[in-house]
């Protein structure tokens, strides 16, 4: 499942992180590498983008890049 | 022997008021070279020798941003003899990342962990003397906003500077990332010492695939060929790329060390409260709708409560300055046209735009209150989706926003979005938004042709702007913007208390620079508009304005407009002297038809143009180049003159086609 399906207050660990180039390495840079726990905190009003939570800081992604980070261990 | 220190660290970890709390006010800001990367300078208090560079906030030293490559160029080429690395306690890990690339660098380094505060008052406990053996480094504990541990902090600065302590452990690398960035040291060794990079961060790097360094090491085809087989096993073995590899190798370090230094029973106070207050400030249904009225409370304090009387109170203190002038002028017996230049080219002209700073210093209090709190990054959150078609992010709206009032704080504003690209589309959209000195032009046109329908016409002319801008970003996103957006990965900090010295400082910084264009460029402009409007070609002083050079190139440009539907020579001459302030237009137009009163230039206005002429006229003149001020401010932001010209030659070719367009489709109809 991705990121992006996950619905707020729902959470998971991190199995892949794909997308290239300068958007892939700005994921990684602020810590979204696989095995890392992340749950969504809120939509904004608009419907996009996700509010998510993960090494203790708060962090806000489009849809569209959420839906390139594959999660395992689900909990909705 | 003077010393030049860096200050590095993420954005949100309190690094502006560090470089506040070290330098106090004796700084200079400026832009890195050929970007439009904020640079400030200052020396450090009471150490006349130490110089501190503040760097852009940055997350990693990646090689993609604008911001991270002059991070990386500056540390890598000016040498600085040691850095300051803030690190917020309150979110170690991630911002520990950014230090174990800084430290691959060799620089002597210190640690500033700020909000040590914030981490204590929550009951958590970060163990910085160990934190300081695992890293080999020096970790001082600091509350930037407090003042707090900044004595200590400079001794430690102070001692690796006078040592030259490098940071004494570099490797926090194991098993296959290990072996490769051993091996790729030996290889590249020569290379490094030639070209005078460290070598352990440009072989991190060359694992990582960074090309920016493969071309600066000069590394030959044969080398290439081993690197690229070494990260390949490296990659096999551990059934990942090379990017994630490094990434997780030093996130893994990172967990490893803070499980010991760290103890964190609960959030902090400050995150918990954040969590609270973005329950209504991000809400559902309450998000836009806060925003909106946060703004329209920010604009009506600051154009009506505040700046209104403030403006008044100084205009009329210019004013009776310049009476002052014109009298001891008049005694003296100075010659005519020396009274002239000085009373209605020097002091009217940098008058009217001093009267801009009231508005500008109450408004950058507001904006400076609303960024250092976190709700800017909030207002990104929430209006992303909007902006994002027109391939800006939600960051970019309150410039916009701001546009509506004065294009000068708006350009302004655009220093704290934090890509380059998103900063320059949008330095390059904003003037579209119809700004408050337009209104009296739309008044006295809707006074004599659209007496009805003032409202609409106004309505459809903020919507024209609206509209072209939108066009505009389209345009710029798939040609001179084409590149990758940077990735709106962006972090929400924790809501905090601004401090009143970074307000107070962001204030005086704005006004500053404020003054600095009002007697550059300015100056120069009105003086010039000022001669254009008082000679004739012989340099003899005119009477009668009609007779002046500006005049007769006004006549002269008037046929370029008649497929616009106005070719009067005053329309042209009046969009000329608009420059000076926009609404320059409706004096200059008032003054050449020699109307004595308003229902005089409302019959004369339609001797000029027709009803559609006069429409297009507004388009035109909502959409053409912002005034002189709005374009010095673009010149500073955009870091060079021919990008300011240019972007003022596209908005003036916009307004020609949107004036055009209006014109000949409304013909058809009409």
């Amino acid at each position: 499942m991705t990121l992006d399906r996950l619905h707020p207050g729902g959470s998971g660990i991190i199995e892949t992180v794909g997308g290239e180039g300068a958007l892939r390495r700005r994921l990684l840079d602020m810590g979204l590498t696989p095995g890392t726990s992340i749950c969504v905190r809120k939509v904004a009003p608009m419907g996009d983008p996700l509010e998510l939570f993960l090494r203790g800081y708060v962090l806000t992604l489009r849809k569209d890049d959420a839906a390139k980070i594959t999660l395992k261990e689900v909990v909705q | 022997m003077a010393y030049l220190l860096a200050l590095a660290g993420n954005q949100n970890c309190g690094k502006t008021t560090l470089f506040n709390c070290l330098t106090g006010s004796n700084q200079h800001v400026g832009n890195f070279p050929g970007v439009t990367v904020e640079k400030k300078e200052g020396t450090i208090l009471k150490q006349k020798d130490l110089t501190l560079v503040d760097l852009p906030g940055i997350y990693s030293l990646s090689p993609y941003t604008s911001e991270e490559v002059v991070t990386r160029d500056f540390l890598l080429k000016e040498h600085p003899r040691a850095i300051i690395n803030i690190v917020d306690a309150t979110n170690l890990e991630r911002n520990l990342y950014l230090s174990l690339q800084l430290m691959e660098l060799g620089i002597p380094i210190v640690i500033a962990l700020n909000m040590m505060d914030e981490v204590l008052a929550s009951g958590n406990v970060v163990d910085y003397d160990k934190l300081s053996k695992h890293l080999g480094v020096p970790v001082v504990p600091i509350s930037a906003s407090k003042n707090e541990g900044i004595s200590e902090l400079m001794q430690h600065v102070r001692q690796v500077v006078q040592l030259n302590t490098p940071p004494a452990k570099l490797d926090f690398c194991r098993g296959a990332v290990h072996r490769a960035i051993h091996s790729i040291s030996h290889i590249i060794e020569d290379h490094a010492l030639e070209t005078g990079y460290p070598i352990r961060f440009a072989a991190t790097k060359l694992v990582e695939g960074d090309e920016p360094m493969r071309m600066a090491l000069r590394i030959h085809e044969t080398d290439q060929h081993i690197i690229d087989h070494i990260v390949a096993d490296m990659e096999k073995e551990l059934g990942t790329d090379r990017e994630a590899a490094l990434a997780d190798m030093r996130y893994n370090y990172i967990e490893e060390i803070c499980k010991t230094c760290v103890i964190k029973h609960q959030e902090s106070r400050e995150q918990i409260r954040s969590e609270k207050i973005d329950r209504i400030l991000t809400h559902k249904i309450w998000g836009i709708p806060l925003f909106l009225g946060i703004m329209l409370l920010v604009f009506w304090l600051t154009f009506t409560v505040i700046g209104a009387p403030l403006q008044d109170l100084l205009e009329n203190v210019i004013e009776a300055v310049t009476d002052l002038l014109s009298q001891a002028l008049a005694a003296t017996h100075v010659s005519p046209w020396l009274q002239a230049l000085l009373t209605d080219g020097v002091f009217a002209g940098v008058g009217s735009v001093l009267s801009f700073m009231p508005i500008i210093v109450v408004l950058f209090f507001f904006l400076s209150l609303l960024e250092d709190s976190g709700y800017m990054a909030r207002v990104a959150f929430v209006m992303d989706k909007l902006l994002r078609k027109i391939g800006l992010s939600g960051r970019s709206f309150v410039p916009m926003l701001i546009g509506f009032g004065c294009s000068v704080p708006a350009i302004m504003a655009t220093r704290t979005l934090s890509s380059e690209r998103d900063r320059k589309m949008t330095i390059i959209l904003t003037p579209f938004m119809s700004c408050s000195a337009k209104l009296p032009i739309y008044g006295m046109i809707t006074m004599a042709f659209f007496p009805q329908h003032g409202a609409l016409v106004m309505i459809s002319l903020y919507i024209t702007g609206i509209v072209v801008a939108i066009l505009s970003g389209l345009l710029l996103k798939t040609t001179l913007y084409r590149g990758n957006p940077m990735p709106f990965v962006m972090e929400l900090p924790a809501y905090r208390l601004p401090s009143a010295r970074s307000v107070l400082l962001h204030m005086w910084e704005k006004a500053k620079d404020f003054l600095h264009k009002a007697f550059t460029v300015i100056f120069l402009a009105t003086i010039i508009i000022w001669f254009l409007q008082s000679y004739d070609w012989t340099f003899h002083m005119v009477e009668n304005s009609a007779d002046s050079i500006l005049a007769s190139i006004g006549s002269l440009i008037a046929p370029i407009f008649t497929p616009l539907g106005f070719h009067d020579w005053r329309a042209s001459t009046a969009l000329i002297t608009g420059l000076t302030a926009k609404e320059t237009v409706v004096s200059t137009l008032t003054v050449l038809s020699g109307a004595s009163g308003s229902a005089e230039l409302s019959s004369i206005l339609s001797t000029i143009f027709t009803p559609l002429s006069a429409f297009s006229f507004l388009a035109f003149t909502i959409l053409y180049m912002p005034c002189v001020a709005a374009f010095a401010a673009s010149r500073r932001e955009l870091g060079s003159i021919r990008s300011a010209l240019g972007a003022a030659a596209y908005q003036t070719g916009a307004a020609y086609i949107a004036a055009f367009l209006i014109y000949q489709i409304g013909r058809l109809f009409l």
